[in-house]
């Protein structure tokens, strides 16, 4: 496996950062659906202050490893650790014993996933969505987790709509509503699944610029899309996967224009 | 195109809404149909009325006489009141059951649905006098290990009077019906609501409180509005156990006087009345719970009289300014 480190200069944020540290560490993880195995051994890891894009044709299991990351499926074998720790199980000498739901969503806490469809809570405002989890899941003041959702909202553009329904908002402000939520937590990692997927032409690019900021202020990520161009412009890493296994990975300029796959130059020339 | 089939259009010259200085003006679509059913209604309704009013056999003079009767109102408070109760245990008990449906525990699955199986199984006739009677079943309950010593043990007869156990029917009935809605609602919540708030660490039961339940009201709602309104109904049930509600208050009046007739109609005229009550509460708290999931919420009825008053000044407004 060839691992890259976050190009110099374009972060000055992490200069102060460890750029050795793996933040997502991806061991050989197997997962089925019933019969059918849908990941058949991936291994990836992802430095802090990285950006990895995972590309891949539909149904090679870009969703399911993203999902495994979180543990919302439970793997068949393997590990995911997140910053050194193992995400669902505790490893008691060579035997990995399930942890309860509790500290799953614990372990969550530090993981902020963004999903195609938003997913925003409907009944709740903009503000009370930004809100939620810090209050019941980390138990933070109410009055400090209003300010900090009114800092990300800032952050997104869209402080003006604290008080809206997700409903009275586009497709492109919920979804940029729904990375501001995933930031509220603080997460370690921030994990996209195809987040403009759902969305019109023209408001893509909203989304994919409230992604590059992030990029740009040093946030590990994975984000899984077909926008090649984001890619290109964002990715510290691009990954390409095939039929449940990570075909090949390496710097965009190497994946993306000289790749050494024939999996991954038929797919390519079918996006670009 | 070039023809047009707007009369008022046709008759005005083609530019003269271009000359004018105001804002166009907008006509609403007529709807003359609906003023023929309305007219066809209203007739109908007349011709009920006055069958109502002019029949002797109605015998509205004893209505009047019995409808704020003393008893008869303490008829009126208990059914309220078995209602209440009935309603209150038999929806927290439903929530229960429909949790425990929906639980991945196998034990509390299978004990929800048999609950439910049964109970749904047998007539609330049935159910009522089953309880009503299960002082003589089980004349005294104890609690200790089955077939072994008693610990503690304390006679039916006290326990459960006939006003209890008809709550106690009336719930148990309730619970197996207000289940089955409760779960309808939650399984008509996005899967994708409870994975999101899996995926913020949100804790299992603020999961279900805070982002299932409220957004499960708006399939709820309706439905327990119906099931309310029937159970309000089915007290009247109860009346066999000779509860002095509203239904048998009304039965032991026309023994004695065998005014049958007025006597029903004054049952009838309460049930309408707090039914509609019913109703008008089931209308606000379904617009409580439309919140986020209509981009504008439609007006009350009272503010759509106040909307209407309003067009109608501006209306009388506009003809007496010269165009
Ligand atoms: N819950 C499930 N049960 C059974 N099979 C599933 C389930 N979810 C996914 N799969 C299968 O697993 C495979 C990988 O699915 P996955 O959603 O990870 O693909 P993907 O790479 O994200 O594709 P896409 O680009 O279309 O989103 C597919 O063949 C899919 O049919
Ligand atoms: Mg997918």
């Amino acid at each position: 496996m060839t691992t890259t480190s976050p190009s110099a200069g374009r972060r000055p944020g992490d200069a102060a950062a460890d750029p050795a540290r793996v933040v997502v560490d991806i061991r050989d993880v197997h997962k089925n659906y019933g019969l059918v195995e849908v990941l058949k051994g991936v291994d990836l890891q992802v430095h802090v202050g990285e950006v990895t894009v995972v590309l891949g044709p539909s149904g090679s299991g870009k969703s399911t490893l993203l999902r495994c990351i979180n543990h919302l499926e439970k793997v068949k074998r393997g590990t995911v650790t997140i910053d050194g720790e193992l995400i669902g199980y505790r490893r008691v000498g060579d035997r990995l014993h399930e942890l309860r739901e509790r500290e799953v969503l614990r372990q969550r806490t530090h993981i902020g996933f963004v999903f195609q469809n938003f997913n925003l809570f409907p009944h709740l405002t903009v503000e009370e969505n930004l809100v939620e989890a810090p209050v019941s899941a980390l138990g933070v003041p109410r009055t400090r987790a209003q300010e900090r959702a009114g800092r990300l909202l800032e952050r997104v553009g869209l402080r003006d709509k604290a008080t809206a329904y997700p409903g009275q908002l586009s497709g492109g402000q919920q979804q940029r509503i729904a990375i501001a939520r995933a930031l509220a937590l603080e997460p370690k990692v921030l994990l996209f699944d195809e987040p403009t997927s759902a969305l019109d032409p023209e408001l893509v690019g909203e989304v994919l610029d409230v992604i590059k900021d992030l990029a740009r202020a040093g946030t590990t990520m994975i984000v899984v899309t077909h926008e090649i161009g984001f890619a290109r412009e964002v990715a510290d890493t691009v990954v390409f996967m095939d039929d449940g296994r990570i075909v090949e990975q390496g710097t965009p300029a190497d994946v993306l224009d000289s790749p050494r796959h024939e999996r991954t130059r038929t797919f390519l020339s079918k996006v670009l | 195109m070039t023809t047009t089939t707007d009369g008022e259009a046709s008759l005005a010259p083609p530019d003269s809404g271009a000359e004018r200085s105001g804002p166009l003006k907008i006509v609403p679509v007529r709807h003359p149909g609906r003023w023929v059913a309305v007219a066809i209604a209203l007739v109908l309704v007349a011709q009920l009325v006055h069958a109502l009013v002019t029949n002797p056999g109605l015998e509205w003079a004893t209505f009047r006489q019995y409808f704020f009767d003393p008893s008869v109102l303490h008829g009126v408070w208990l059914t309220i009141e078995l209602t209440f109760y009935a309603a209150v245990a038999g929806f927290a008990g439903g929530m229960v059951l429909a949790f425990m449906r929906l639980s991945p525990n196998p034990l509390l699955r299978v004990t929800a649905y048999a609950y439910v199986w049964v109970v749904r199984s047998v007539p609330l006739l049935v159910q009522v006098l089953f309880w009503f009677n299960i002082s003589y079943l089980y004349s005294r309950l104890s609690i200790g290990v089955p077939f072994g010593p008693e610990f503690f043990s304390f006679s039916t007869t006290h326990l459960v009077s006939s006003v209890s156990a008809a709550v106690i029917a009336l719930s148990v009935n309730e619970a197996a019906f207000a289940s089955e809605i409760v779960r309808a609602g939650v399984l008509s919540v996005s899967h994708g609501q409870l994975e999101a708030a899996a995926a913020l660490g949100i804790p299992r039961r603020r999961q279900l409180m805070r982002i299932v339940l409220p957004q499960a009201m708006r399939t709820i709602a309706p439905n327990a509005a119906n099931q309310l309104i029937s159970l309000f109904k089915n007290t009247s049930i109860v009346s066999v156990m000779a509860i002095m509600e509203l239904f048998y208050t009304v039965q032991v009046i026309y023994g004695r006087t065998s005014r049958i007739v007025p006597m029903l109609l004054v049952a009838t005229v309460w049930y309408v009345l707090l039914t509609t009550l019913l109703t008008i509460f089931q209308y606000y708290v379904e617009r409580r719970f439309a919140k986020g999931t209509t981009r504008v919420l439609p007006p009350t009825p009272v503010e759509r009289v106040r909307l209407a008053i309003r067009d109608l000044r501006a209306a009388a407004a506009d003809e007496g300014t010269p165009r």
